[in-house]
């Protein structure tokens, strides 16, 4: 008998995972993937060459190229799930200790007054029933375990936190600037969770090789297994890891309230049974609705914790739209070491007024290019850009050596990141006349944008256009068109869906309390980003470990209460 | 040893790597420079992962007049020069080899385009591409080298679209071998300490730093030092 099982070992089950097992309560995480230590020589892809890929770190097999280290994708195998209307919605999972954490961004941008609060402020989606000042404690408690580095800025729905020092910008990285603030845009240093200067003495300090898709050896980036797992393990914390156990539903009892969870063993195909006081999903926004639509009883004939009918619905990703383009003034370049930390150095947080604007939420600009180390497709069309000198595209020989040379590392790319409003139509639910190969019904995806997010999308490729003409630059492809929806991503492209599990006061219009408690079943919680009510222009991942530390409190203080 | 004793001993049992680190940042860690060396044969792979790629491995797509081809194509396209080696002799064939397995679709584009060097031989030169001289192979290859720049590349004919697939094959094969890099002059993937962009490069490109944007950065002889805030959030130490 456990005291709290945990379902997924992500960012929300990893800070979960830490703050409970440190109060001394008894834990079992349940992780459908297997163990992953990004220090086991046999897992590890870090400082790894394109040779010792045999296909040269291609992205046919891992969708991020063979050394991304998210085991896992849009498509996996035995695990399908279906779309509705024409929908195109893509599915990322990863299925590992650490999940997703394990190859993320490491962007960790706090959400800021208004993002709890936008209908308020323009009459969209719905206002969080907490506040930044409820949160901000939460912030600068994983700002200090964790660790980012960024700038106090002091701008307007950007909060500041504790930071550590950023990297300096790379060559390019100072052209976007320059192109940027020509236009009145903002560019400042990134907000990123790795470690430019040492923290305590269980992680790494970085050393600056630009991998961390690939999972840092040393620990000196973010990820759930590395920085909460095995740190709760460490100090004596009762975990224990349930691996390639994929979870079922959650069972219930003749009261309904929750006794703990059945899982498929990946390992020998049976089934089995933990029990728990309380139960933590933090499987994934999709994956944590699809448990709770799977778990039916005489109690919840709707699934758990639906009687609202509002689980799986409000769906949202981010938005994303890209372009690259070609800077003649970075041509012919001296090389030297500027792989830099895993990302950019440097981004442009939303800046625009959107009440004079045909859509009502911002973006944030991430920028790429620069000298990085070569991979499967490096060298296509290797002298494409002769096309701008009037001069031969194709071609043999050795000529070609020197076009390669004289086009390295002069291409940028930028790529928007917005918000989307969440909408009771957008949704997942399960599908009915389909299983994954371990008999548990899978998801069935609704999903469509609306003229929002396409106007948006157009704003961003107008942005990159005037950025790169102020850079002297020339974009690589033509502006996407309208019938494309401006180059706008199907949704579930960014990998940032939220919302499938909203938390309100009102149990009608909502899954989840403000402490991530289903509002029908006292000792189920959720800590993943299924309740958040709006997804910001940020990331969600320093929002996920924040609350769900914020809701770890609130069980251990409910325990100690009796109340649970 | 489970994974925490093996995590362990990479970390301290660096103690020997002294000589390693001469030339070093005197910055970095030692556990950072450790990490470096530990590159064994596996990449990473899963086990599911690492069959795929020994099924792969035991198969052979190409014939060995194919093969025998490539070898001349591939050399063709970036042939040797007075420092490096063609990208035949860096190893190109073979990973074609194990690319169009990994990637089928790839596999009749490649082996019809052959076939159609080899008849377009016969039919100028009456003998095989591989045969042929070199001046008549380039030739041959110079007919379907140069794409039309005013068509879209799936509107190319067909031979010039196997062309551009090679060239492309073969070049990212060539650059991102050991030979390629080092042509390249790729000088990252090794723990280093970033400290901004050297001052020459800043100065060819006409671009400087905002001192007051440098003043907010990682002073990086201060990194080993554990962080520490004020009750604002500024970095006290």
């Amino acid at each position: 008998m456990y005291d709290v099982i945990i379902v997924g070992s992500g960012a929300g089950g990893g800070m979960a995972t830490k703050v409970l097992a440190d109060a001394g309560l008894k834990v079992a995480v349940v992780e459908a993937g297997p163990h992953f230590d990004p220090a086991d020589p046999k897992q590890r892809t870090q400082l790894k060459w394109p040779y010792e890929s045999p296909r040269r770190g291609a992205s046919n097999r891992r969708p991020f190229g063979d050394f991304d280290s998210a085991y896992g994708g849009w498509e996996i195998e035995g695990e399908p799930y279906t779309q509705k209307d024409g929908t195109q919605f893509d599915w990322f999972r990863s299925r590992m200790l650490g999940g997703r954490t394990n190859h993320w961004g490491r962007i960790s941008l706090r959400f800021g007054e208004r993002d709890f609060k936008h209908k308020s402020y323009d009459g969209h989606g719905d206002d969080w029933p907490i506040s930044y000042e409820d949160v901000k404690p939460y912030y600068d408690k994983v700002d200090k375990l964790i660790g980012v580095f960024g700038t106090k800025e002091n701008i307007e729905n950007e909060p500041d936190g504790f930071f550590l020092p950023p990297p300096k910008p790379r060559l390019h990285e100072l052209f976007y600037i320059k192109g940027a603030r020509k236009s009145n845009i903002p560019v400042i240093p990134s907000r990123m969770s790795m470690l430019t200067k040492k923290l305590n003495d269980d992680r790494g300090i970085c050393f600056y090789c630009g991998q961390c898709s690939r999972a840092c050896a040393v620990y000196a980036d973010f990820s759930a297994g590395t920085c909460l797992i095995f740190p709760a393990q460490k100090s004596g914390g009762q975990v224990d890891l349930f691996v390639n156990a994929m979870v079922r539903e959650v069972t219930t009892n003749d009261e309904g309230k929750a006794t703990g969870v059945s899982y498929i063993s990946k390992d020998d195909r049976k089934e089995y049974k933990l029990k728990g006081r309380i139960v933590v999903l933090a499987a994934s926004a999709c994956s944590s609705a699809r448990i709770l639509l799977n778990s039916k009883s005489e109690q919840h004939p709707n699934g758990l914790g639906n009687s609202s009918d509002m689980v799986g619905r409000y769906l949202h990703d981010s938005t994303g739209a890209s372009r690259s383009a070609f800077i003649p003034d970075l041509m012919n370049r001296d090389t030297y070491n500027e792989d830099g930390v895993g990302g950019m150095h440097v981004y442009t947080p939303w800046w625009g007024d959107n009440k004079k604007l045909n859509f009502p939420r911002g973006y944030h600009i991430e920028v790429w290019g620069g000298l990085g180390m070569p991979s499967y497709g490096f060298g296509f069309n290797p002298n494409d850009l002769n096309r701008f000198f009037n001069q031969k595209v194709g071609g043999y020989g050795n000529s070609l050596r020197s076009d390669i040379k004289k086009y390295y590392g002069s291409t940028i790319g930028m790529a928007g990141r917005g918000e989307s409003i969440a909408m009771k139509g957008n949704y997942c639910e399960i599908d009915p006349t389909t299983v994954d190969e371990f008999g548990i019904p899978v998801l069935r995806f609704n999903y469509k944008w609306s003229e929002y997010e396409v106007n948006q999308a157009k704003h961003m490729n107008d942005t990159f256009e005037e950025i790169v003409h102020n850079m002297g630059g020339t974009m690589l492809q033509d502006a996407p068109s309208k019938e494309s929806n401006y180059g706008l991503e199907n949704p579930g492209r960014i990998i940032h869906e939220v919302g499938t599990t909203r938390m309100g006061s009102d149990p009608k219009t909502s899954v989840v309390n403000e402490f991530q408690q289903l509002h029908d079943v006292d000792n189920v919680f959720i800590v993943d980003a299924g309740p958040f009510v709006s997804q910001a222009d940020k990331n969600p991942t320093w929002t996920i470990l924040a609350l769900s530390w914020r809701a770890s409190d609130y069980i251990i203080e409910q325990l100690k209460q009796q109340n649970i | 040893m489970d994974r925490r004793d093996s995590l362990k001993s990479m970390f301290l049992g660096s103690l020997g790597t002294g000589l390693l680190l001469t030339g070093c940042d005197p910055n970095l860690g030692e556990k950072e420079v450790e990490i470096a060396k530990a590159a064994e044969d596996y990449f990473g792979r899963t086990p599911e992962e690492l069959e795929l790629i020994e099924k792969l491995q035991s198969e052979q797509f190409f014939r060995e007049h194919e093969m025998d081809t490539l070898n001349v194509l591939c050399a063709l396209i970036l042939p040797a020069n007075e420092e490096y080696g063609s990208a035949t002799d860096a190893g190109v064939p073979d990973f074609l080899e194990f690319i169009v397995k990994d990637m089928p679709y790839l596999q009749t584009p490649i082996r019809g385009g052959l076939m159609w060097l080899d008849h377009t031989s016969n039919l100028e030169y009456n003998t095989e591409f591989k045969s042929a001289s070199e001046e008549n192979q380039k030739a041959i290859l110079d007919t379907i080298a140069f794409p039309d720049p005013e068509k879209p590349s799936w509107e190319q004919p067909v031979q010039v679209q196997f062309f551009s697939l090679m060239r492309n094959l073969t070049m990212t094969g060539y650059y991102t071998s050991e030979m390629g890099i080092k042509d390249l002059d790729y000088k990252g993937n090794q723990p280093n300490i970033w400290d901004g962009v050297p001052e020459e490069v800043l100065q060819k490109h006409g671009v400087s730093y905002d001192p007051e944007w440098i003043a907010k950065c990682v002073d990086q002889s201060q990194r080993g030092v554990t962080a520490e805030w004020d009750d604002d959030g500024n970095l006290i130490t």
